[in-house]
């Protein structure tokens, strides 16, 4: 009876014993969550376009990252050093397209797949003869990120909010929304679509498929930048960055895989489920249940939903 | 080329290998480096690295090797993975190493068993088993100058002394962030039997490698069970992850402690907000001493390091010059104990145990005052020397306290029956046979 009602009331009660800390869980839930949804983000937009699941998305987080810095310490201007790390995303999206899709074009989905755990371990490589493989700290005063911390008393408690945090929200939001109408609305976008939907009729109306994956590896690449960025803030720049970014398989798994909608859905559901569970759940189990839980959460969806929240519903004929 | 020609060159080069070895066994030492400079860990490996590297490398530059043999180094790249540090020693565990430095408690365990049937002493200064500092029963594997018990001890007993005295601990809290590895974990045992003798509570906070730098989580989980003390045991980039988190959730710094592994570039993450973030070290910082600065004339300044210039001197590079002390004392010793220059792998075993760094020889090093005096006998393979305790003050790590004695009274006998229990869940641990030197 006692472990059913630590199971199922203790931590209820707990959260309404102390409104504040739960206030504060679903917060850094939300923060974590939105950071998730941006690094889904460039998984999904990766996937819609090409079918092929990119393995390399952790470590360009990393490299994107890596890159704004070691310019920055190496003399050049923080917002030059970011233009000039946008760039070098440009040239990764355009070498990618000529070295490893556009020879692989036709090849099962496996094979592309296995291509960007190649390129995953060449930027891991090549990042750490470049920069090293010290950590570094993001230049988060030089970008104009804000910085401190608001303590709201509230609920008879406190609720500390970081100002990064906000910061990391908004702009993640505000990226996020960019993208859904730049694919929604335009008219790369809607090549982009049609390209997820069929390769050969995109290209019998004269769509270019390799310059389409060159915008949408360009794309995922600005959405490293920005992930890199905002992780890189929080907790420093370094290459177990990377291991981060395998938290948007869950996300990825609730969200469905050509979902722009489900990557931030799921994003959240993840982020915040983690960190709810961790705090009122994890204590049973001697903590540590983060790194699985997200797991179980996008598991139990799909024993619902097999597509992911959002996913497109495939029906093959027999 | 006929085949005849052929077989006649190749006879020729298996000759001139032939010829090769043995000159290179009769004129040099072969120290290989397990070393991290890649990876999640590099932050913590990089610097150590450079810094056993750079002692070692000098004392060839200066002297010509170690009793007019010169050290061949060679770096084996383990990336703190276990398996790829299981793989660096068998790569060189052919070519007779005198010994072998794991750089990691993963690597060490593993180790542990091959040392005696291969010959090849281990050397896992502060980390590792703290069970193997018993030399009658792990006489191949030596943990100076304290175990990761030993610096748990001497924590709390530095938190009981500002309580008010020990016995003060009874109804506090201590929380124990740690990796989720057997590095992490090593001490729990120690903590939880001190806990039930003190009485104080403990909350474990343990971070497993893939969310080193994502740990809200536990931060959060900490102002929920607010503990009066926290405790940390990390390594790498969870170090400044957790000053961070620290700073962030608004943990009162001075009441932050941690085992000796964050360096400079840790404490500088959180900030201004770090200043108070306290931890255990045993050696000096700083370039201060002719040792380190002929290191900066022989090694660095030549172009011969990998270090930068301006790191030279900061924590963790000076506790790589500490492991790589301890190696050539080790092999000096060894020389001294069986007349060879080019010793093996069974001398130096043999030398570390007779390692008597008292202050006379570290004047004599260049080391005068960097660390406290070490002895380390056939019995005891550790030393259980003290450590001090030391506060960032926002820019550097600032002494604060005198040196703290390990609660030996506490720990002996934990330590004992650890060893013990190690020898007999693993059937068929050999007894000691390797003799004691009469100075030893």
């Amino acid at each position: 009876m006692d472990i059913l009602y630590k199971i199922f009331i203790e931590p209820f009660v707990f959260m309404g014993e102390a409104p504040d800390l739960l206030i504060q869980t679903l917060w850094e839930g939300l923060v974590s969550g939105v950071l998730y949804a941006l690094i889904a983000l460039g998984f999904v937009l990766i996937f819609k376009a090409s079918g092929v699941f990119n393995f390399a998305q952790g470590i360009m987080v990393v490299f994107a990252a890596l890159t704004l810095v070691g310019l920055y310490e190496k003399g050049v201007p923080a917002f030059l050093a970011l233009i000039l790390a946008a760039l070098a995303m440009l040239v990764l999206a355009v070498v990618v397209e000529r070295v490893v899709l556009r020879p692989l074009v036709n090849q099962p989905d496996i094979i592309l797949f296995m291509a960007t755990f190649g390129l995953t371990y060449f930027l891991i490589g090549f990042g750490e003869l470049i920069f090293g493989g010290n950590p570094k700290e993001m230049i988060t005063s030089a970008l104009l990120l804000p910085q401190g911390t608001t303590e709201l008393d509230m609920l008879g408690g406190m609720v500390r909010f970081q100002h990064l945090d906000i910061a990391a929200a908004v702009i993640a939001s505000i990226m996020i929304g960019l993208l859904a109408v730049f694919f929604s609305k335009t008219r790369i976008g809607r090549a982009l679509r049609a390209v997820a939907d069929s390769h050969k009729a995109a290209l019998s109306v004269g769509i270019s498929l390799n310059q389409i994956w060159v915008i949408v590896w360009f794309a995922a690449g600005i959405v490293a930048l920005v992930a890199g960025i905002m992780w890189g803030a929080r907790s420093g720049v370094s290459f177990s960055l990377q291991i981060i970014a395998l938290k948007a398989l869950p996300v990825l798994i609730l969200g469905g895989f050509t979902s722009i909608p489900g990557a931030i859905i799921g994003g959240l559901i993840i982020g915040v489920g983690e960190k709810i569970g961790e705090f009122y759940w994890g204590p049973l189990v001697g903590g540590g249940v983060e790194t699985w839980l997200a797991y179980v959460i996008a598991l139990l969806f799909l024993l619902y939903r097999p597509q992911g929240l959002f996913g497109e519903k495939i029906i093959e004929r027999i | 080329m006929s085949f005849r020609k052929l077989g006649l060159g190749l006879a020729a080069a298996t000759m001139l290998a032939g010829m090769a070895l043995p000159a290179f066994a009769q004129d040099s030492v072969y120290v290989p480096l397990f070393t991290y400079r890649t990876g999640p860990f590099a932050g913590s490996g990089t610097p150590i690295a450079d810094g056993m590297h750079d002692y070692l490398r000098m004392l060839n530059e200066r002297d010509g090797g170690i009793g007019g043999v010169k050290l061949v180094l060679e770096e084996c790249e383990t990336g703190y993975d276990t398996k790829k540090g299981v793989e660096c020693y068998e790569s060189v565990k052919g070519k007779n190493p005198v010994v072998v430095n794991p750089w990691s408690t993963g690597i060490t365990l593993p180790l542990i068993p091959r040392a005696s049937v291969d010959k090849i002493p281990i050397l896992s200064m502060a980390y590792g088993l703290s069970a193997s500092a018993r030399g009658d029963i792990f006489p191949w594997v030596f943990n100076p100058p304290a175990t990761y018990w030993d610096g748990l001890s001497m924590i709390v007993k530095y938190i009981g002394e500002k309580e008010g005295g020990i016995d003060k601990l009874k109804g506090k809290k201590i929380g124990f962030l740690h990796l989720d590895a057997s590095f992490g974990k090593e001490p729990i045992p120690l903590l939880q039997e001190l806990s039930k003798e003190l009485g104080f509570e403990v909350a474990l906070y343990p971070v497993a490698a893939q969310d080193m730098q994502n740990q809200s989580s536990q931060w959060l989980s900490a102002r929920r069970d607010r503990p009066d003390y926290m405790i940390m045991w990390g390594w790498g980039s969870m170090n400044g992850a957790a000053v961070k988190e620290a700073v962030r959730s608004g943990y009162p710094m001075d009441k932050f402690y941690s085992v000796w592994w964050p360096g400079e570039d840790d404490a500088r993450s959180g900030g201004a907000g770090a200043k108070g973030f306290k931890m255990l070290n045993w050696h000096a910082v700083g370039t201060n001493f002719p040792a380190i600065q002929d290191i900066q004339k022989h090694v660095v300044d030549k172009g011969l390091s990998k270090a930068p210039k301006d790191k030279v001197g900061e924590l963790l590079y000076n506790r790589g010059i500490y492991n790589s002390l301890l190696i050539a004392e080790g092999i000096a010793q060894a020389q001294k104990l069986s007349g060879k220059k080019a010793v093996t792998g069974e001398d130096v075993r043999r030398g570390m145990e007779n390692i008597k760094l008292d202050p006379a020889r570290l004047k004599e090093l260049g080391l005068e005052g960097f660390t406290d005096q070490l002895a380390l006998s056939c019995a005891d393979h550790n030393g259980h020397r003290a450590a001090f305790m030391q506060e960032w003050d926002g820019t550097k790590w600032v002494k604060i306290s005198n040196p703290i004695e390990p609660m030996t009274d506490r720990v002996k006998g934990q330590l004992d029956a650890a060893a013990k229990d190690y020898a007999e869940k693993n059937a068929g641990w050999p007894k000691r046979t390797e003799a004691c030197d009469k100075a030893s």
